[in-house]
């Protein structure tokens, strides 16, 4: 029984003596304690070293011929090189070690040392350097655009909602985002878990509109062999396999309510009980749900337990449909315009007066979802550098999909694709208007092959195709 | 492998050793004087590995009461070439009595050969190991001697039995 070796093994150390005995004593030393390990003779021959390859630690004598060990400290902090430097010291040197302190060493050894201070000052400077690898490549991603660059938006609105994920990415709290289909909601829980201290573990989304009561059930909790018919294996849930990441629980609104109480049981207790099972096993995780219903009218009406809505709805950001910020849809458009070129491998200019006045004037029902949706199909059936307003097909201009047959089976196929369209591709909404519950809804879909595909709605001979699956 | 004397060892703890081992001893060999470093009274442990190797054209482990150092750590328990053919240790700290405590001989048995397998484990290229309960955990101090339980944990020991083919080391 071992525990998994810890990120410091994959660590390397360079060791600087001009004496033999000392570097391959140091050498042998590092390396029996399972480092990667290299060794120079002298200070240039270490800067030659580092110039070849990084390391994240220096460990160097201080009294050396030619350079020694502090002018070699003061090229690396000079060439701003990553690696932490310890000096090694005679009790001579002492004062030389402490001028080393200020320039900027990690810190000095006095020879001979006891071997379990050797361990703990290099365990100290390398998982000091662990955190500042982890810093480096957050910055590194902030500067490169950053994780809220890639949310779009110049509105009010939107500026808020960057602000909200900012501050609430610090903190631990459960959130709740809503907004209607299409908002972006998926985009901002992804934002938040990537901006916060727990992006080092999974991110694991949870459909709960996809997935039946039992079903359901399992994904989150897990569950053991035989607790159903079909659970052949034992199995961890989601909130397992988060191990120390974030839960994206999407369309919340769908879970019933006997899965409403377990779940609050979970966010309260912190374990969870496979079904089938028992045994409470401890889970840490960070909650962030979705919703495009009214989670309030819903406590009201007594569809969602009010406990569970308080605990959900500590950080609440709203995402506001697109028509009520129509300062986004032109930076929207373009942004998908740049997107989906680069992924054709074509160039477009950008679009004319007439067709951005389009695209401002429509309602956008399916906000962001629907507007990229636009853009792509538009950037797949026009032939010129410019996109036009001809190019551009909105919804209520869209030809519906003639009958291209008269079984029950495909006017029942057609009467869905027709409803799906009309909502959007809002599942709860269309499946309340057709009369079936959500998981009907999601089977028939699968069943008929139905997709929201860009190419089936550029035009209507495609339309046609693919209605006939 | 053969184990070797280095300087005045008592016979019946080689004996044991070789034992339990299952190691042949060799006949003992003499700490150079150039090994020793009169201001700590201790014996550079480098130097005794060349020495050894010198002396022994195969795998050799040798086994010393006398108190070992490397230039820049206070002492050492042992030292041995990651992946090579020689390696050292000493139970001079192994001693209950280095502590000012009752002796105690089967302690000290019990310490030796956890040395004994540390070492061969460096010698067939095991690094330290994270699981203080395996043999191959670092041994920088006694405390962590009698921590292990005297074997190896799983992955080392797979590694070890690979190692171990391909080297022709057997382990003791
Ligand atoms: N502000 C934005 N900037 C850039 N892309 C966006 C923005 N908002 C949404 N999108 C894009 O629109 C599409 C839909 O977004 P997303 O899946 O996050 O919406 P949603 O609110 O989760 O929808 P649904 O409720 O239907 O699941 C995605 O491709 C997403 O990248
Ligand atoms: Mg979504
Ligand atoms: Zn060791
Ligand atoms: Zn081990």
């Amino acid at each position: 029984m071992s525990e998994p070796s810890g990120p410091l093994d994959r660590f390397s150390i360079l060791v600087v003596d001009d004496e033999a005995v000392v570097r391959d004593s140091l050498q042998e030393w590092f390396s029996q304690e399972g480092y990667q390990v290299e060794a120079a003779a002298s200070a240039p021959e270490a800067l030659t070293a580092l110039a070849k390859s990084e390391f994240d630690l220096v460990i160097a004598d201080i009294r050396m011929p030619g350079m020694d060990g502090v002018e070699l400290l003061e090229k690396i902090q000079a060439e701003k090189l990553e690696a932490a430097v310890i000096l090694i010291t005679g009790y001579a040197s002492v004062e030389s070690a402490v001028r080393a302190l200020k320039l900027g060493a990690f810190d000095y050894l006095t020879k001979p040392f006891d071997p379990d201070d050797l361990s703990a000052v290099v365990r100290n400077a390398l998982e000091r350097q662990l955190l500042r690898r982890e810093n480096r490549q957050l910055r590194d991603q902030l500067a490169s655009g950053g994780v809220l660059s890639e949310i779009i938006g110049v509105s009010e609105a939107m500026r808020k909602v960057k602000e909200q994920i900012e501050m609430v990415a610090a903190v631990d709290s459960t959130v709740l985002v809503e907004g209607r289909s299409g908002t972006g909601k998926e985009l901002v829980a992804r934002a938040i878990h990537r901006l916060s201290p727990r992006r080092f573990h999974p991110l694991v989304v949870v459909h709960c509109g996809a997935l039946t009561e039992t079903l359901i059930e399992s994904e989150l909790f897990g569950h053991e062999k035989g607790a159903f018919t079909g659970a052949q294996h034992r199995r961890k849930g989601k909130f397992e396999a988060a191990m120390g990441g974030t839960v994206f629980l999407d369309e919340i609104a769908d879970i019933s309510l006997k899965t409403q109480t377990d779940l609050l049981r979970v966010l309260q207790e912190r374990e969870v009980v496979r079904v089938g099972g028992t045994q409470a096993i401890p889970v840490d995780f960070r909650v962030i749900a979705a919703t495009n219903r009214n989670l309030e009218q819903m406590v009201k009406e007594g569809l969602f337990r009010a406990d569970l809505y308080y605990r959900l709805h500590v950080f609440r950001i709203y995402l506001p449909a697109l028509r009520e910020r129509p300062s986004d849809v032109p930076v929207l458009a373009t942004h998908f315009l740049e997107k989906y070129s680069r992924k054709m491998g074509r160039h477009f200019h950008g679009f004319q007066r007439a067709a951005l006045d389009k695209l401002s004037s429509h309602a956008w029902p399916g906000n962001v979802r629907e507007l990229e949706n636009c853009i792509e199909r538009a950037l797949v059936v026009s032939s010129e550098p410019v996109i036009r307003a001809e190019d551009l097909v909105l919804g209520e201009g869209r030809a519906l999909a003639p009958l291209s047959g008269y079984s029950l089976e495909c006017v029942e196929k057609n009467h869905i694709l027709r409803v799906l369209e009309e909502f959007s591709w809002n599942q709860t909404q269309a499946a309340k208007a057709l009369g079936i519950d959500r998981v009907t809804l999601y089977h028939k879909i699968k069943r008929y092959e139905l997709k929201q595909s860009a190419k089936a709605l550029s035009s209507p001979e495609a339309a046609v195709k693919g209605t006939r699956g | 492998m053969i184990l070797v004397p280095v300087g005045e060892f008592p016979a019946q703890l080689l004996a044991e050793l070789s034992r339990r081992s299952g190691l042949a001893s060799g006949p003992g060999i003499d700490a150079p004087q150039s090994a020793y470093h009169a201001r700590r009274n201790q014996y550079d442990s480098t130097q005794l590995l060349c020495r050894l190797k010198q002396f022994q054209p195969g795998a050799v482990m040798g086994v010393t009461q006398l108190d070992l150092f490397i230039p820049v750590l206070r002492y050492v328990f042992g030292e041995a070439e990651m992946g090579g053919r020689a390696a050292i240790f000493s139970v001079c700290r192994l001693r209950e009595e280095f502590y000012g405590l009752p002796p105690n001989p089967a302690l000290l048995i019990e310490r030796a050969m956890r040395e004994l397998w540390h070492e061969t484990g460096h010698l067939l290229g095991l690094a330290h190991c994270r699981d203080p309960l395996c043999v191959m955990s670092s041994s920088h101090a006694v405390e962590q001697v009698d921590t292990k339980n005297g074997s190896l944990c799983r992955d080392c020991q797979c590694r070890a039995n690979v190692l171990s083919e391909e080297r022709g080391i057997a382990l003791p």
